[in-house]
């Protein structure tokens, strides 16, 4: 390993913006030298009799959107929830954060070091304004400690503007949630997610149930991950969602990594067919 | 989405004024916003008209409203808490309660010491165990509320029967004066309980509305789940909003017993003392389903439910229209809340 990363420090932390049809790259200047973001080293996870991962090697690099794909039972949630810090693998399993092994791996720790995860619902408060979700649970406070909400509605507003891109004055920061659309609300998960400095954001399954334009409204904030220079887990059954978006990536099945593609070595077809194979017969080739 | 990235990582102070915060909207928005509050305030003030028109000789003299503002901070501050339970969606039955337990703690403390300082000290104490014991039961051991909080109603108020023997108590010794006269006195015309309760609605609604703590009350009602994943202390949250209930509960206690002189075992015992400050809550437009009330609304409707009880008797009206206001009060309120909260999320 490398000589240990330091923590976030910020915005001064973020290269700058890639475009998303540039092939899969580390950024500058660290490139090869940078350790992943988060790797998982040797990882197993037995519940009862069930063994769930066994040895998985799996690795987020900077910058990079990894698509985690399998077929229900193949361990993608436990995957999930393994880098949540909700499970904490079996003894022999490492979790490695910016090339530091962390021992004591937890949700608060995981949410400590910048791990975010967008869900596909039940991810925000619906009642809420949205600059109430925005900031919910890292409320701003002025100097008397009480909360800023002038500034976190002024906050909010600039980033529905800037960064949601929205136009219209009927979308406004006193707005409930439940208003909104089903792309819309994942963009304001993904948004504070970015705005919170997350390092990694998972998405667990971000597009289910969302209608055609909606999804794509969805996919585009997935791309705004990767040009705010962060990285992201996209977990899906759904290839066509995952493919566009992502990087690279990695098969599971039955608790296990079945292999590992750059999406620029594979077509979707190809994909397609493989993940069918894997389904069948547990192996990506005949 | 050009200068998304700078957005995304920059969280310092926005300079320039977005469009969104169109100031000619912004009425049509605030209105939209404090709907419930606004249709709160417009049902108190059609009930004030039909009492003027049916008694305008009672209702257009200082007299009732003098009557009628000793009366309704008793549970209008009981109520102001409850709003708290209510939005964190849960529901508290038995401040009646630990209004009389607490007053047991007094009475015992004060017979122990000779200290009205301590025997105060003990009341909000007694309150606020009873608090930490109803959240507890309801946020750890995750007992629905509602059933829980009925079996301490009736638990906090055998304890206190027990430890009093049912015998009421005098507190009429001079020592008891300043307490008196600081809980239950007069400012010029107005009563110390109206102050109280102004003071008490100014602290909640800044607890409520510009506190950390308070937009964790809001989130937890709403969406506990990933209020939880968000780092919202969610047990933490709803236990110390039944604390600082009883805590209040306990405090009225002290003031109704204060301004009768004596304590009665029977303190805010029977259906008027359970129903007053849950119905201000309700009709206050407070949410039954969580994450949405005011403080601001709570407060009115509790002036709504003092104004049926004073004003029904004082109109000369038979005391069994009373029911029948309130009823209609709260449905008409209930009504309104739904269609207004059906039309804030279009």
């Amino acid at each position: 390993m490398t000589e240990p990363q330091t923590e976030p420090t910020g915005p001064t932390d973020a290269p700058p913006p890639a475009s998303d049809a540039a092939p899969p790259t580390d950024l500058p200047p660290t490139d090869d030298a940078a350790p992943p973001v988060i790797e998982l080293r040797n990882v197993s996870k037995t519940f009862g009799e069930v063994r769930a991962l066994s040895g998985v090697n799996f690795h987020v690099n900077r910058g990079e959107i990894v698509g985690l794909l399998g077929d229900n039972g193949s361990g993608k949630s436990t995957i999930v929830k393994m880098l949540m810090g909700y499970h904490h693998p079996d003894p022999g399993g490492e979790v490695w954060f910016d090339g530091q092994r962390v021992r004591d791996w937890s949700v608060p720790r995981a949410r400590s070091l910048g791990i975010e995860t967008v869900y596909q619902e039940r991810a925000l408060a619906e009642l809420q304004p949205v600059w109430r979700n925005m900031f919910m649970g890292r409320e701003r406070r002025n100097w008397l400690g009480l909360l800023d909400v002038a500034g976190m509605r002024r906050e909010a507003a600039a980033l529905m503007l800037g960064h949601m891109g929205f136009t219209s004055s009927a979308v406004h920061p006193d707005n409930m949630v439940q208003t909104m659309s089903g792309g819309e609300k994942q963009g304001i998960a993904i948004t504070r997610a970015l705005y919170f400095h997350a390092r990694l954001v998972l998405l667990d399954e971000p597009t289910m149930g969302l209608s055609l334009s909606e999804t794509a409204k969805t996919l585009d904030f997935v791309r705004s991950i990767k040009e705010a220079g962060r990285s992201a887990v996209f977990i899906d059954h759904n290839i066509f969602h995952v493919y566009p978006v992502v990087d690279r990536l990695v098969i599971l099945d039955r608790g296990r990594i079945a292999g590992e593609f750059a999406r620029s070595e594979i077509s979707m077809d190809d994909l397609m067919e493989r993940l069918y194979l894997v389904a069948r017969t547990g192996k990506l080739t005949e | 989405m050009a200068d998304e990235t700078q957005l995304a990582t920059t969280p310092g102070p926005v300079t320039d004024l977005p469009p969104l915060l169109d100031p000619t909207a912004s009425l049509r928005r605030q209105v939209r916003r404090n709907a419930l509050t606004l249709a709160t305030l417009g049902v108190a003030l059609l009930m004030w008209l039909v009492f003027i028109v049916a008694a305008p000789e009672v209702f257009l003299s200082t007299r009732i409203y003098t009557a009628f503002a000793t009366t309704t901070p008793l549970f209008a501050m009981v109520a102001l808490a409850l709003t708290l339970v209510v939005i964190t969606r849960e529901m508290d039955l038995s401040f009646g309660s630990v209004m009389a337990l607490s007053m047991v703690g007094f009475v015992k403390v004060y017979g122990w010491t000779g200290s009205v300082v301590l025997a105060v000290l003990a009341c909000l104490l007694v309150g606020a165990l009873c608090g930490l014991l109803n959240g507890f039961l309801v946020a750890i051991l995750n007992i629905p509320s509602l059933v829980i909080t009925l079996g301490t109603l009736f638990l906090f108020r055998g304890i206190e029967m027990v430890l009093i023997s049912g015998r009421p108590t005098v507190l009429r010794d001079p020592e008891f004066d300043w307490l008196r006269s600081l809980l239950t006195g007069k400012v010029g015309d107005i009563p110390n309980q109206v102050l109280w309760t102004i003071a008490m609605a100014i602290v909640l609604w800044i607890v409520l509305n510009r506190t950390r703590f308070g937009a964790h009350i809001f989130l937890v009602g709403d969406n506990p789940t990933s209020a939880q994943l968000m780092g919202v202390r969610v047990a933490r949250v709803r236990i110390a909003t039944f604390v600082i209930l009883a805590v209040v509960a306990a405090f009225t206690g002290m003031m109704s017993a204060m301004y009768i002189g004596t304590f009665f075992p029977t303190l805010a015992e029977g259906t008027g003392a359970l129903l007053n400050p849950i119905a201000s809550v309700f009709i206050g437009g407070t949410s039954v389903f969580g994450g949405m009330g005011s403080i601001v609304g709570t407060f009115i409707g509790a002036f709504v439910v003092g104004a049926i009880n004073a004003g029904v008797v004082s109109a000369g009206m038979d005391g069994f229209y009373t029911e029948l206001f309130f009823g209609l009060v709260i449905v008409l309120s209930l009504v309104l809340q739904t269609l207004i909260t059906r039309w804030m999320r279009r």
